[in-house]
């Protein structure tokens, strides 16, 4: 009797419990479902599909749009690409390493001032992405095109050519990409940096080590979760990035991103452009496993939260 | 003569030997010269500071916050930089040798291990960068974690240790470096009580195990007197006594000290007549080595050398007064008393005499003796 109504109420306690968390779980999972999954899925669907006259998906299934991803088309092989592809790695990893090499000192700056002044230098650093990232890029046109005093600057040094302005050019794209994903790199190392006690440098110093010794002992490692943070925040992007290479690249500088855009509007090749977006997912998917790999090995053990 | 040890360095081995303590270590005398450190314009840290610290003593710095006993101990360090004067250490001038290139190592108040690193890294840290082999660091490692009794931790990570535990590591990590002085900035601050006692005598028994020169920062009188065995006492960056803990306890050289160590019956003195001085408690008669001719200054009157009774000793000062307050502290019992107006403590050991209750009229008996004339 006491057996059967305890397993009763235990019974009816699990159901509960069941209910509950049905009910807290389905909204996210559906969100997820319907705006993640189901267009994942679909985007594979097409990359496997042939393409039709108007560009759009048909069947038979094939591996067409791999094999022009990789440069064979009508007329053999071509290069293209496959430059574009290079490229797109390039300036990921020369925005990201400019990005740290501007970010890290000033964040290291912002710490080291005044406690009351610190909001507002960060708030300085992250204004700017409040505006749309469209109508900052026009401003980066304007600052660099022909006949503008910093393009004639440039052109008095003999950086560049009569009439050729900074823009556009790959510089002007590496120049857009570095200022727009600055803040994402400068938010976690100052986070980083101001968790950082002072008296663990000085007693690094203390302990025998120089200043520089004391640097890449005692501070370094510390704002590693920091920098690889804000190395994923910025590469990834950067990888994908689509607007910056358009405008400051003027068509000149295509990146990935431009190339799988194209395909859904004027290339009008949807398979070529979901296998794009395949590649891209996956060279993501590396960059981040290597960062976790990364992480975990000069973290100590400490789980990088990325 | 086999023994090439000369005899006066192997008779102090001896001694000390016997004592059960190593030798002092010769390198390990401070000399402060007229220190002066400035912060910013106005601040006055340190305002001409004059300071021998002995090799193999346990030296403690002690002050109010803001004294500048910490920024003293930071300059010893070579983490500040004084305005002006000379620091010498061991008889060499280090005022302008950076921390790296001093054989002195601190225990600072936060601990400050590296969180990124594991115990037995942090321990091994400045014998790492001071370029010792792989070999000798391990050697040295497992040595100072027997000796601290923490073995089994070198694999933790900091932030598994506990507070007890840290201040271990940390002033392992300083030791294992055998330093010729071992700075302490507060290092028991941040314990609970019981193990902060406990913490004071191991600290003492070691550093008279090592002969090393310990100098030792705090803002607590009591633990100062437990370990120390000279007290510099500071106040606005000015030294204001230097002594032992019994002569800064029984004889402060001035108010300010006084007051510091605890003391709360300080009469303002108004008038000499012989041996005789004039107070607001009344007229007290001085032992003659008291006498002084100056008719300012405070008369210190120590709680504890009080007698409350009726019948006083022969040539005890008679005071009389009424008990306003009462703390029964258990081994001692304290008394707030009235007299002349005038609140007067007294300390009576409790040895089961018959204890005096609020508003009760009680004489009160002065050893001569036991009056102490402090400077202003």
């Amino acid at each position: 009797m006491v057996e059967s109504s305890l397993t009763a109420s235990r019974r009816r306690a699990v159901v509960g419990e069941t209910r509950h968390l049905l009910f807290s779980v389905t909204p996210g999972a559906a969100w997820i479902t319907v705006f993640l999954v189901l267009p994942s899925l679909y985007l594979m669907a097409v990359a496997f599909m042939t393409n039709g006259p108007y560009g759009l998906p048909e069947m038979p299934l094939s591996l067409d749009a791999f094999r022009q991803l990789a440069g064979f088309g009508f007329l053999g092989w071509s290069p293209g690409n496959a430059y574009t592809l290079l490229r797109s790695l390039w300036q990921t990893f020369v925005s990201t390493a400019l990005v740290v090499i501007v970010a890290y000192p000033l964040a290291y700056y912002i710490t080291t001032c005044r406690e009351k002044w610190r909001p507002l230098m960060l708030l300085a650093v992250v204004v700017p992405s409040w505006t749309n990232q469209v109508i900052r890029t026009f401003g980066w046109m304007n600052l660099l095109a022909p006949g503008t005093p910093l393009s004639d600057l440039a052109e008095s040094l003999g950086l560049i050519g009569p009439h050729m302005g900074l823009y556009p050019s790959d510089f002007a794209v590496t120049l857009g990409l570095v200022y727009n994903f600055l803040p994402f790199m400068v938010l976690p190392l100052y986070a980083a940096f101001e968790k950082l006690d002072v008296a663990q440098v000085q007693a690094a110093q203390d302990l025998y080590a120089s200043p520089v010794r004391a640097f890449w002992h005692a501070v370094f490692p510390q704002t590693l979760p920091g920098l690889l943070a804000g190395t994923v925040l910025v590469a990834i992007p950067a990888f994908g990035m689509y607007v910056i290479p358009e405008l400051l690249g003027g068509g000149k500088s295509m990146m990935l991103g431009n190339l799988v855009a194209r395909q859904f509007s004027g290339g009008s090749n949807w398979p070529l452009g979901a296998a794009g977006a395949i590649l891209m997912l996956l060279a993501t998917f590396v960059g981040l496993y290597a960062m976790r790999r990364i992480g975990r090995r000069l973290g100590g053990g400490e789980e990088v939260v990325i | 003569m086999s023994d090439s040890t000369p005899a006066v360095t192997r008779e102090a081995a001896e001694t000390a030997a016997a004592d059960g303590g190593a030798p002092p270590r010769e390198a390990s005398s401070i000399r402060l010269e007229g220190l002066h450190k400035r912060f910013g314009r106005d601040t006055v840290a340190l305002d001409g500071v004059d300071l021998t610290i002995e090799a193999g003593e346990f030296f403690t710095l002690l002050g109010p916050s803001g004294c500048g006993k910490t920024t003293l101990l930071r300059i010893l360090a070579g983490l500040e930089e004084p305005n002006d004067g000379r620091l010498l250490i061991g008889g060499r001038d280090v005022t302008d040798t950076p921390p790296h290139r001093r054989s002195v190592n601190t225990v600072f108040q936060s601990y400050a291990l590296f969180p990124h690193l594991s115990v037995r890294d942090n321990l091994a840290f400045g014998l790492r960068m001071r370029g010792e082999s792989a070999a000798e660091r391990e050697r040295k490692v497992a040595e100072v974690a027997e000796f601290i009794q923490l073995g089994s931790l070198v694999e933790r990570r900091v932030d598994q240790l506990s507070g007890g535990q840290k201040q271990r590591i940390a002033l392992a990590r300083a030791l294992v470096c055998e330093p010729d002085v071992l700075l302490l900035d507060e290092p028991l601050s941040a314990l609970d009580a019981g193990l902060r006692s406990q913490l004071q005598v191991e600290l003492q028994r070691l550093q008279k195990r090592l002969g090393m020169t310990f100098v030792f920062v705090t803002h607590d009188q009591d633990e100062a007197m437990v370990m120390s065995d000279r007290i510099a006492v500071l106040d606005g960056g000015v030294i204001q006594q230097v002594g032992t803990p019994s002569e800064v306890y029984e004889h402060p050289a001035n108010a300010f000290v006084a007051r510091f160590m605890g003391h709360d019956n300080l009469f303002a003195i108004t008038a000499v007549d012989g041996d005789r001085v004039e107070t607001r408690l009344g007229r007290l008669r001085l032992d003659p080595a008291e006498q002084r001719a100056e008719s300012d200054g405070w008369l210190l009157i120590r709680p504890e050398t009080l007698v409350l009774g009726d019948t006083l000793p022969a040539g005890y000062n008679r005071l009389e007064g009424t008990v306003e307050e009462r703390l029964y502290r258990g081994s001692r019992i304290e008394y707030r008393l009235a007299v002349n107006g005038q609140p007067l403590m007294v300390v009576a050991s409790n040895l089961g005499q018959r204890m005096h209750a609020v508003g009760d009229r009680v004489v009160i008996g002065v050893c001569p003796e036991d009056l102490v004339r402090v400077a202003a």
